[in-house]
Order: structure tokens, then C-alpha cells, then sequence
């Protein structure tokens, strides 16, 4: 039997401006199982931070339920908020704090006594590279410094279920490996189920067991990475070119391919999916020269998350240009 | 039980940071000190002007900077809260079952606890430098009076902080609400040599009453009416405070 840590019916949530109503989350049902590391994909403004300031006792859902490690979102959020652990994107520490006393302190809130809470920091120090940081003050960490910091923060009452929000965003690149690294521990080693958001591909695609994709408030797509990727038949085709007014035409020519889905004009680009990549290239670069039609370049690759992304809602993930609420501000 | 270890962890937190960077707390001593010593001294020949109060220039002028400081000390207390909330300490706490009147409790406290030693100190400069009398029972009470406000004040600067959460926001509302406050209560002044038309107006604000509470004390009329006001209406700015203030933090999406 598998047990479901994190379960959602008809989440929603709606922010009251003075003007209008901004609906950021329509209608968000999922389920996370105990163990597993899910990726919450999704463009900026598409609702992921709202919803997991939702799952996390932090923002009161206008609508739906939820059941959070064990207990109901609604009626016992005191319940939830002890079995939890949540990571926010910037930061939770005081710059002139002491690392280990924030740690200390911050797992005292969950009453846990000064002895154990220094003995599971001083653990987590040493699991997080952090060693020799106990006694710094928080502002003389480096920036991966302080998300492992965080990161500590958030695990120290060993809380069955953590929340991390954009938990990679501002990492140069090996602080990201090295993040990942410690977060496949954490379910590895602890049996910890873990909840990420991300509007990395890469992200979502290496560390992930599962992912959610949300897009304008609902979720759009779910499944382990591979199943996602399946969904896109056939290789990913991208042709770029100097001129915008280049596209239109391309994207035209280029939907009469056999099997081609609909062409995406991305800027100076034109995407879209065909079976075999290879052999629909030439076809295509024939009825180009034709009209005098010259890409500055031309790419066949494997279908990415990004690929997915992009056939089911439209929209590049990488495109973060899309109006809505900001998060934060908006609450 | 619960929630007085709550607030005791959010106060002892508080209280070291403040003492790691103690210039707030060393300037918010000086600067009554130097009102004692700067502007004090003016007050002696007016004492004698008609229509001053009772009591010498002392016994009106220290209560009047115990109130000052009970008010400026806690009002810009939540600029430290929106520097916290940016850094996320604040959302980080409320996540923790920790109750939510308490995250906003211990950091009174630690506001309070700061007043106390400043009001003291004031209080003792006073007596020992520039010869107040007044007995010490007063004095203490005088000490308490500016606890409880600071109390009050603070409590609603956090509330005020959390909601508006920006510094270019909260400074213009704390400023816009100080002056008129202090300039209509007769903290430096008695509103006694005022015109009829100002002391009206000062006499809907109801630290005026705290004022001139705190100078019945210390002219030694513990138990008269105006000393009586003057406490009551400090204790309801306390609890109107603190339901503002613990309503913002447990409402709010901080």
C-alpha cells in the first residue's frame, strides 16, 4: 500500500485587487506519495508559488481541500505545520544572526528542546557542507552557503514531507549539482518526501521521480519525467532565422509536413514536432530555397520538458513574460 | 504553556540581536538625556509663569520625556519588521506551529524591556543630576506607565509594518501620526499655558491624559483622578495594540 502524503481537490485560490479579481489558482487536484521527489513545473505567474504557500498553512485557499502529512489543510493547519518543513525562495534567516543559532531557535518554535535541536543542527551542518559555518553570522555566507542554510532550516524538526520553493534559482552550476545531490539524500537516506518547485528543465528532468506541470492556475500535465517526454511524438525540429517576418512563411510551409504539429513561432524561431527529423529537414529546406528562404540555423533534437511544455500549453517555458500576479506582492 | 515558550524564544531572539547591535538602544538613551540636560534648564524660569501647572519644572518636564520616550522608542519599532520579513524570518516562523500572538509578543517585550532600562536610567539622571523629587513609588510607576505604552505603540507599528511591509510606505504613516500626537499632548510644554482653541484639541488626544497622569504620580497623587485616567487609558492603548497587532500576524499572508 502506498501512502499519499500530499492530496488535492479543487485547490483554488483567488486574490482580491481593488479592481478585479485575479484568479491564480483555478482548480489544482494532485497526489504525492510518501518518498517520492516532485517536481512542480510552470512559468512564472502560472501559480506555483500560490500554490504551495497554500499546501504550506501560508495563504488560506478560497476554495477546495487538502490533506497536508496527514492532516487537513482547513481544519488543522497547526497539524500541518508540524510535520512539514518549507524552504521559501529568499531566504529565512536574519543577516546578523549567528547560522546555528537560527537553527537552534528555529527548531525550538516546533518544541523541540535545545539539546536535540543542537544536536539535529549540528548534524545537518555537517550533511550540508557547512561545516565551520555554526558561529558565522548569516550575511558572511556565500549564496549557496545560505541555501543549504535554509535548507537545514527547513529539515531540522525531521519533518516527513519538505517544501522547496525555486530551491536553485541564483546557483552557479555546481551548487546546483551539489543541491540535487543532497536532496536525492534526503529521500534516499531520511525517506523524506520532497516537493519542489522549479521552472527548470533540467531540474525537473534530472532530479525529479515525478512532475506536475501547471499552467494558468490548473495542472496541465503529470507523469514521470520519460512519460511526459513520450507524449511528444517524434523529434523537435527548430529553425532560426535573422528576419521575424521570415517565420510566417516557414511556420506555413512547415505544417505541411507529414505528421509536423502545429508550428510554434517563438521570436526569430519556428519549433514544431515531426516523426523522423531527418528525413523532413531536407523537405523542408527544398520549398525554403525555393522561396529564398534562409535559416541561420537549424536544430533536430530529442523531444526536452521544454518540448512538452511547449506542445501542451503553447508557450515556451523558458518564455517567463507571462502577466500575472507576482506572488508575493499580490498576497 | 505553549505559548509562553513561544513568546520567550521570539523575545530571546529578539534581545540578542538588539544587543549584537546595540546603537538604536544606546542612541534612544542619549537622547533623553540631552532633552534633560539641553531643554530641561529653560524650564526652570518658566515653572514660575502663570498658568503652569503644579509642581516644579521637573516634575513636569520628566514625565512628559518618559511618555516621549514610551512613544518614539516603540514607534519605529516596525522598520526592524519589515527588514525581517524581507529576509523571510517572518514567513519562516509562521510556518513553525508556533503561535502567532507570540512572534508578535516577544518582540514587544523585547521593545519593552528596552524602554525599562531607558526609562530608568532617565528617571535616575533625573533625581540624582538635576534634583527631581518625587517619591519612589512614583517613579516606579512612572517607569510602568512608559512599559505599557511602549507596549501599545510597538504592538501597533508591528501591525502597521506587516501590512504595509514597505520602509516608503511605513515611514510617511509613523511620521504623519507622531508629530501632531506629541505636538497635541503637552509632553514638552503643558498644555496649560496653551489658548483655549489648542487646549481643546489636546485634550481629545489621550495621551494628554497619560501626560498629565504621569505629573499627578509624580507630584505624589497616586490614586487621584487624573493619575487613574491617565493608567486606564494607557492600559486600553495596550489592548487595542495588541489585538491589532496579533490579528495582522495570524491574518496576514506575511
Amino acid at each position: 500500500m502506498t501512502t499519499k502524503v500530499i492530496q488535492t481537490r479543487g485547490l483554488r485560490r483567488v486574490y482580491k485587487t481593488r479592481k478585479q479579481e485575479i484568479e491564480a489558482v483555478r482548480s489544482v487536484d494532485f497526489e504525492v506519495e510518501a518518498g517520492e521527489i516532485v517536481g512542480f513545473l510552470g512559468p512564472n505567474g502560472a501559480g506555483k508559488t500560490t500554490t504551495l504557500r497554500m499546501l504550506t498553512t501560508l495563504l488560506e485557499p478560497t476554495g477546495g481541500e487538502a490533506t497536508v502529512a496527514g492532516h487537513d489543510l482547513r481544519l488543522d493547519p497547526i497539524g500541518v505545520r508540524r510535520r512539514i518543513g518549507y524552504v521559501a525562495q529568499g531566504g529565512s534567516t536574519d543577516p546578523e544572526a549567528r547560522a546555528g543559532e537560527e537553527i537552534v531557535d528555529h527548531a525550538r518554535m516546533y518544541g523541540i528542546g535545545a539539546r536535540v535541536a543542537r544536536r539535529n543542527g549540528e548534524a545537518l551542518i555537517d550533511q550540508l557542507d557547512l561545516d565551520g559555518m555554526w558561529d558565522r553570522k548569516c550575511k558572511t555566507l556565500s549564496g549557496g552557503q545560505r541555501r543549504r542554510l535554509d535548507i537545514a532550516m527547513g529539515l531540522v524538526h525531521r519533518p516527513g514531507l519538505v517544501f522547496l520553493d525555486e530551491p536553485s534559482t541564483g546557483l552557479d552550476p555546481q551548487s546546483r549539482a551539489n543541491l540535487w545531490e543532497h536532496i536525492r539524500r534526503l529521500r534516499d537516506e531520511l525517506e523524506t518526501t520532497v516537493f519542489l518547485t522549479t521552472h527548470y528543465m533540467d531540474e525537473a528532468d534530472l532530479l525529479c521521480d515525478r512532475i506536475l506541470v501547471i499552467d494558468d492556475g490548473a495542472i496541465v500535465a503529470r507523469g514521470t519525467p520519460e512519460e511526459l517526454k513520450r507524449k511528444v511524438a517524434g523529434d523537435s525540429v527548430i529553425l532560426t532565422f535573422e528576419h521575424q517576418r521570415s517565420t510566417v512563411v516557414v511556420a506555413e510551409l512547415a505544417s505541411r509536413l507529414d505528421g509536423a504539429t502545429d508550428p510554434v513561432i517563438d521570436a526569430n524561431e519556428v519549433r514544431f514536432q515531426v516523426p523522423d527529423g531527418a528525413s523532413a529537414l531536407p523537405v523542408l529546406l527544398r520549398s525554403m530555397i525555393e522561396r529564398d528562404l534562409d535559416a541561420t540555423g537549424v536544430e533536430v533534437r530529442r523531444p526536452t520538458l521544454d518540448d512538452v511544455f511547449l506542445t501542451m500549453t503553447g508557450r515556451s517555458l523558458r518564455d517567463d513574460t507571462t502577466t500575472g500576479p507576482p506572488d508575493r506582492a499580490a498576497a | 504553556m505553549r505559548f509562553l515558550t513561544d513568546t520567550w524564544l521570539v523575545f530571546s531572539r529578539a534581545m540578542r540581536l538588539s544587543l549584537r547591535n546595540p546603537v538604536w538602544v544606546i542612541l534612544g538613551l542619549i537622547q533623553p538625556i540631552l532633552y534633560l540636560t539641553l531643554f530641561g534648564p529653560l524650564l526652570e524660569p518658566v515653572a514660575s509663569a502663570p498658568g503652569f501647572p503644579p509642581g516644579d519644572a521637573w516634575q513636569v518636564f520628566v514625565p512628559g520625556l518618559l511618555v516621549q520616550l514610551g512613544i518614539f522608542g516603540a514607534a519605529f519599532a516596525g522598520f526592524g519588521l519589515i527588514a525581517e520579513w524581507r529576509a523571510g524570518v517572518v514567513e519562516r516562523m509562521r510556518v513553525t506551529p508556533a503561535s502567532r500572538s507570540a512572534l508578535l509578543l516577544g518582540r514587544v517585550l523585547r521593545d519593552v524591556a528596552v524602554l525599562v532600562v531607558q526609562g530608568a536610567l532617565l528617571v535616575g539622571f533625573a533625581v540624582v543630576i538635576f534634583g527631581l523629587e518625587a517619591p519612589f513609588e512614583s517613579l516606579l510607576t512612572g517607569i510602568g506607565v512608559v512599559a505599557l505604552l511602549g507596549a501599545a505603540v510597538s504592538a501597533l507599528s508591528y501591525g502597521a509594518a506587516l501590512r504595509l511591509k514597505s520602509e516608503d510606505a511605513f515611514a510617511p504613516v509613523i511620521n504623519g501620526l507622531i508629530l501632531p500626537v506629541l505636538l497635541l499632548s503637552g509632553i514638552l510644554l503643558p498644555m496649560t499655558l496653551a489658548p483655549g482653541w489648542l487646549q481643546t484639541l489636546a485634550n481629545l488626544n489621550p495621551l494628554t491624559h497619560v501626560v498629565d497622569g504621569v505629573r499627578a504620580v509624580f507630584r505624589g497623587e497616586i490614586g487621584s483622578s487624573d493619575a487613574l485616567l491617565g493608567v486606564g487609558l494607557t492600559l486600553a492603548l495596550v489592548v487595542v495594540g495588541v489585538i491589532y497587532g496579533a490579528r495582522v500576524f495570524r491574518k496576514e499572508s506575511a
